[in-house]
């Protein structure tokens, strides 16, 4: 399978791309890494991934969304045919209730893709 | 998350302890939850109804309520109990997040809801974070979720950001004086 995985560089993001990865080893998944930001520093998210990328030993391919990554990632996985688009499912707020970002709600809704939500 | 507050303060709320008489004729105790009110407090999430959980809480087994309360009941948060008859009917919780602000909760047990239960535990709620010091509540709510939303608005809380699937509303506290 190819699957294209959000990466916002959330502590949860980072945890379900290693769940992901590891995973991949054994089902020899092809993975995508889609990275964007809510606060303007993509290039740090994406050094922190190259990085889990190399000590985990993974290949994967890494691209950045700059604009609209929601939008970007519907329309990625669509027109190269991915499989599957992966998201970490919320973050948790100072009580416990669990949030969902609007990237995740828009690609939920509109995705023709499947979406798989990583917690 | 950023969160944006009202730069007007609400006033008028009075802390714990407080007694009143809800809707149904109930003689309510509110008062600050104890280290003794723990094990009730399990008992009555243990009871919640599920279809009443708010974004995955209370979850939904007994180990997960009591990690849960946890974090809820830690020393930094503040939570105040409405009981009847000796046990807990209601609960708040406002618990700091990193910014210096407290994000509040509230549940009610199904049979003691629509008798304006919630909105005198919120409230008082807000009196104790007062006198604590306390300026910034916000909390998050379901869209679809209306009648919660009007008494977070009834109380004074605004509408401060609905980029998902929550609402987020917020108040700012006058400073204790």
């Amino acid at each position: 399978m190819r699957l294209i995985v959000g990466v916002d560089g959330s502590e949860d993001a980072m945890t379900a791309l290693e769940a992901v990865t590891s995973r991949a080893r054994e089902t020899g998944d092809e993975v995508t890494v889609a990275v964007y930001s809510h606060n303007d520093s993509t290039a740090d998210v994406e050094h922190t991934v190259r990085e889990q990328l190399l000590a985990a030993d993974f290949d994967a391919s890494v691209m950045t969304l700059e604009d609209d990554p929601a939008g970007q990632l519907v329309d990625i996985a669509e027109t190269e045919g991915y499989d599957r688009i992966v998201l970490s499912g919320g973050h948790r707020s100072p009580l416990g209730k669990i949030q969902l970002d609007s990237v995740l709600e828009f690609v939920l809704l509109n995705a023709h893709t499947t979406v798989t939500l990583i917690r | 998350m950023t969160t944006q507050f009202p730069d007007e303060p609400v006033t008028g709320f009075s802390g714990p302890p407080r007694e009143f008489t809800d809707a149904e004729g109930r003689e309510i105790t509110v008062r600050e939850v104890t280290s003794n009110d723990t094990e009730a407090l399990v008992q009555m999430y243990v009871e919640f109804d599920p279809t009443d959980r708010a974004q995955g809480i209370p979850p939904s087994t007994e180990t997960a309520i009591r990690k849960w309360l946890d974090v809820v009941l830690s020393e930094d948060a503040l939570n105040v109990v409405g009981v009847h008859e000796g046990r807990p009917v209601g609960h708040v919780m406002l618990v700091p997040d990193r910014h210096g602000a407290y994000e509040l909760a509230i549940f009610v047990l199904q049979a003691y809801q629509g008798a304006h239960i919630g909105t005198e535990l919120v409230r008082t709620a807000l009196g104790l974070a007062q006198r604590e010091g306390i300026e910034c509540v916000w909390l998050t709510v379901e869209r679809w979720n209306t009648p919660a939303v009007a008494l977070y608005q009834k109380i004074g809380f605004e509408r401060t950001g609905d980029a998902s699937f929550e609402l987020e509303m917020s108040l700012r506290l006058a400073p204790d004086g």
